[in-house]
């Protein structure tokens, strides 16, 4: 029978692979995002396991919310990045240094 | 047992759509391999009985998030090739970490649940359990605060993608109704006064 | 009596204030009437304390002032212990003191810092008032320190001279030497008794003398002993005792009334009151009163011999100070306080007069100090020669005058100090003070000869200005020629046999050599200038004398001949047993070399090289290291958090 423990499995699994995203491609930002809206979903893969397994729907709702701000945040980003795009042409990841002092 | 054949064959591919969007070279593939990615997550969370998540998943996601993702791609042109340089350096290390990651949460989750026990599959709903009606139930009395916050959360996102991206563009002719109701006619016209002029 | 004490210490006081901060608005007259006031107050209530205590039969006073401090129990205050010890001492320094206030408006008519003066004695009256009435260690302390402080600057009163300002400096580093001890001294007091209170520390002295305090681990050494050898130590710095005695002849760098009044009179014997205050504790460590014997003897006959060679008239009496002051710590190392308490009274009355004296031949010599450039002068300065003559008279001790009565009586007492037992420290004390005699006469009259008799080896033009000097100079001559003339006479009686101290000197049964005098010595003052041809003192004098007169009176020739002839014993003397060369060059110089030392290796190499600027480096260079991962790439900072999440995993699942 398929449990909790197998859907864990799989949110760990994608968790890992997003993980792995990006480490590897830590030059493209918009990969970058892809591979966080991954995360997120693993994320809400554990929340509805856990729901079903408790009988309990909050947990859903917890999910219902992060939909919501994963679509803002995405929806920001997106804008952040067009906005950067213009101003500098590019997106590349390793002229973004302004943090350094 | 199809439950389980059903499971591991839509699981399977999931993974297999998010290796993917990691792995593939044009961004444009990534995007794809996401939105496969989303539509199997929704099926798995179909049979988890999460039916009305599963659905806005789609909804929301492939059908707004994703095409927000697509458009930016193709709008931004990036170079591909130079984007892409680089990730066989750093391939090994990220695959090195994700795999002791994913050991360790193989054992939390596997090994370190004694206590628990393994569960042996998900207790079956009650007769005529309504998925969607449960989740209403309590996100319009429990959580309806949230609910609201998270709709003001929207409300913000758009006005601030809005702002983040609405540019003014100089030199673009447009009328400006303001300054054309507040004209004035001494703005405009200027009466020069002067003497006739003398006889010769 | 309370209000009377008060004034007694207030009214100098008040008059150094006055003279030192509205010295300019009250001007010259201003600040040395004063002063005279301020101290002729001191002097007058102070003789009339004396008065009560001794013919009124007051009992002696305990009183607390004021409390300053108290912590931990201990309590901080400002006291007086008026008993007759202190008013003894209280009346001979308001009395000098007030001498020298009027003698140095005449020696110091023409100097520029004339208020100045007048309120640093005035201050140092005040100073060392506080010292002798004091009820506690640590007001003793004050009064110590300040009186040194009050030395300090009037060695370097004129302080555009090199030399002064050498002297100042070499005072008060020798005596810091000695302040160390004694404060260390009084440190162990607290320790042990837990109790600054002369009295309270007096009560449990036999208690304190029971006990072992292991300086070094392994070797217990009676605590009484450790302390009283400190605080004899600070006594050493004060009252100049080898081997801390270098300060004292430089000193003479001063004035020449301080010289008087702080360097032969009252300052310098602070210690040897002390002692003797302190004489419940000394009287309870056989050790330290060995101590203080032999260092008392060294500096008794080898300062005096230094005396013979000088031939700066101010040094010489400062080896004479030096000298006597030996002969009293002798006298307290016999157990002999109340003889060592008389003759530093006689001293101060005879030593002072000296000392005077000199300053007025310096001002009839024009500030010549030079005993060689002098001679004859007698025809031109008789109250000086003769008021002179008395004070040498008395430093010799001739029959009859204060210093014979105070000298005999401690000879005598040492020579009864058996209980020493028949040991070296018995004979070197004896000798040391028999053979001082001799050398006592034979430098005073060498001297007394070299300045008043013989040829008059000045240059003509200082010749020519040759006279008496004022009243104001003359008058403290002779008002001090007189107790040093008769006050022995008078006092010895009471004082020594008469059990004048009472209370405030305590000497155990068996060592009270003064008590054993008095019944098998003593048969009145008449009797003992009769009986001077039974002591060798006498006939040592006379022959220290006689050797004076032969040497510089009879054949001026034959000392330059012993000098040719023993250079080398001349030349150990002359630079005055190597002991500033020790001091200065061993000590002074290693401290300089070592203080090189710490300046080079120790604070800019260890300290700012290698701990400030050494530590500071270390942060830049981790920092410089730590900066690399500070990349300003958002995916190092996301990098790290996964590493820190697989970290904290880790140790979740293994190490939990």
């Amino acid at each position: 029978m398929i449990g909790l423990e197998h859907y864990l499995t799989l949110a760990a699994m994608l968790f890992v692979l997003s993980l792995a995203g990006i480490i590897i491609n830590r030059r493209n930002l918009i990969l970058l995002l892809m591979c966080i809206e991954l995360m997120l979903l693993a994320v809400n893969f554990n929340f509805i396991a856990f729901s079903r397994y408790l009988g309990d729907e909050t947990g859903q709702v917890f999910v219902f919310f992060i939909l919501t701000v994963a679509a803002a945040e995405a929806a920001i980003g997106l804008a952040i990045l067009v906005v950067l795009f213009r101003n500098r042409r590019s997106i590349a990841v390793q002229e973004l240094n302004t943090l350094k002092g | 047992m199809l439950h389980t054949v059903l499971f591991y064959s839509f699981a399977l591919v999931m993974l297999g759509a998010a290796a993917g969007v990691v792995f593939s070279r044009n961004p444009v593939h990534s995007v794809m391999f996401l939105v496969l990615t989303f539509f199997q997550s929704a099926v798995l969370w179909l049979m988890a009985e999460a039916e009305f998540l599963a659905i806005v998943l789609v909804l929301v996601y492939v059908g707004a998030v994703m095409v927000l993702f697509l458009f930016v791609v193709m709008m931004l042109e990036v170079n591909i090739e130079a984007a892409k340089r680089g990730l066989t350096r750093f391939a090994p290390l990220g695959i090195g970490i994700a795999l002791l990651m994913a050991y360790e949460l193989m054992q939390l989750i596997w090994l370190r649940s004694e206590g628990v026990g393994i569960t042996g599959g998900f207790a079956a709903t009650a007769e005529g359990y309504s998925n969607t009606k449960a989740l209403g139930a309590v996100l319009y009395t429990e959580h309806v605060y949230a609910f609201e916050i998270a709709a003001v959360i929207l409300l913000l996102a758009i006005v601030a993608a809005i702002t983040l991206t609405m540019r003014k563009r100089p030199g673009i002719k447009v009328q400006d109704i303001n300054k054309q109701v507040a004209v004035r006619a001494k703005d405009r016209v200027r009466i020069v006064k002067m003497d006739a002029e003398k006889k010769q | 009596m309370y209000n009377y004490y008060l004034i007694i210490v207030l009214a100098p006081l008040a008059a150094a204030i006055i003279a030192g901060l509205a010295g300019k608005s009250i001007g010259r007259a201003g600040a040395h009437w004063v002063t005279i006031a301020g101290v002729g107050t001191a002097c007058l209530l102070s003789l009339i304390v004396l008065k009560n205590l001794f013919w009124g039969g007051a009992p002696a006073e305990n009183i607390d002032v004021y409390t300053w401090a108290m912590t931990d129990g201990l309590h901080m205050k400002v006291g007086f212990l008026v008993d007759r010890l202190t008013a003894l001492m209280m009346c001979v320094v308001t009395f000098v003191s007030l001498m020298v206030h009027i003698y140095t408006i005449g020696y110091m008519h023409d100097d520029p810092g004339y208020q100045r003066f007048f309120s640093y004695i005035s201050l140092f009256t005040f100073a060392m008032l506080m010292l002798v009435m004091s009820n506690n260690f640590l007001q003793l302390f004050f009064g110590w320190e300040a009186v040194g402080l009050v030395s300090y600057l009037l060695i370097g009163f004129w302080y555009k001279k090199e030399t002064a300002i050498f002297a100042n400096l070499k005072a008060f580093l020798v005596n810091r030497v000695g302040d160390f001890g004694f404060i260390l001294g009084i440190a162990g007091v607290v320790m042990f008794t837990g109790s600054l209170d002369y009295a309270e520390v007096f009560a449990s002295a036999d208690n304190v003398a029971a006990q072992n305090i292991e300086v070094f681990s392994g070797t217990p050494w009676n605590a009484m002993t450790v302390i009283c050898i400190l605080l004899f130590i600070g006594a050493m710095g004060k009252s100049a005792q080898a081997p801390l005695h270098v300060w004292l002849p430089d000193s003479m760098e001063g004035p020449t009334p301080i010289s008087a009044l702080i360097h032969a009179a009252t300052m310098v014997t602070a210690g040897i009151f002390m002692v003797a205050r302190m004489s419940p504790l000394f009287e309870l460590s056989t050790t330290a009163l060995a101590v203080v014997i032999v260092i008392g003897s060294i500096t008794a006959f080898f300062m005096g011999l230094l005396g013979i060679v000088q031939n700066d008239i101010k040094r010489v009496v400062a080896y004479s100070t030096l000298s006597q002051l030996g002969y009293m710590t002798v006298a307290l190392g016999a157990s002999a306080y109340s003889a060592a308490i008389f003759h530093l009274m006689t001293h101060a009355f005879f030593k002072a007069l000296l000392f005077l004296a000199a300053g007025s031949v310096i001002i009839a010599m024009h500030h010549e100090q030079d005993i060689r450039k002098m001679g004859g002068l007698k025809k031109y300065m008789p109250i000086t020669y003769w008021t002179s003559l008395i004070g040498t008279l008395a430093l010799i001790g001739f029959p009859g005058s204060s210093g014979f009565f105070s000298k005999d009586l401690l000879i005598e007492a040492v020579k009864e100090s058996h209980w020493h037992g028949q040991g070296a420290v018995y004979w070197i004390a004896y000798l040391s003070v028999l053979l001082g005699v001799f050398v006592t006469a034979l430098y005073s009259f060498r001297m007394f000869f070299l300045v008043f008799h013989g040829k008059e080896r000045m240059d003509a033009e200082t010749k020519s200005h040759l006279h008496e000097t004022p009243t104001v100079v003359t008058a403290p001559l002779i008002l001090l020629a007189i107790p040093s003339a008769i006050i022995g006479w008078f006092t010895v009686g009471p004082v020594l046999f008469g059990n004048y101290f009472g209370e405030a000197i305590f000497v155990t049964e068996s060592k009270d050599v003064v008590a054993h005098l008095g019944d098998t010595f003593w048969h009145g003052s008449w009797a003992l200038v009769t009986h001077i041809y039974k002591s060798p003192v006498f006939y040592l004098a006379a022959a220290g004398t006689l050797t004076a007169w032969f040497l510089y009176l009879k054949r001026p020739d034959v000392p330059q001949t012993i000098k040719d002839r023993l250079p080398g014993v001349y030349n150990v003397l002359d630079r005055k047993y190597y002991f500033d060369d020790l001091w200065i060059k061993g000590f002074a110089g290693g401290g300089r070399q070592f203080g090189q030392f710490l300046w080079k290796k120790g604070d800019e190499f260890l300290i700012d090289g290698v701990l400030v600027n050494g530590t500071a480096k270390t942060v830049g260079r981790l920092a410089g290291v730590l900066r690399q991962i500070q990349t300003g790439y958002l995916y190092t900072y996301a990098f790290a958090m996964i590493i820190g999440l697989t970290a904290l995993l880790g140790w979740l699942i293994w190490l939990r």
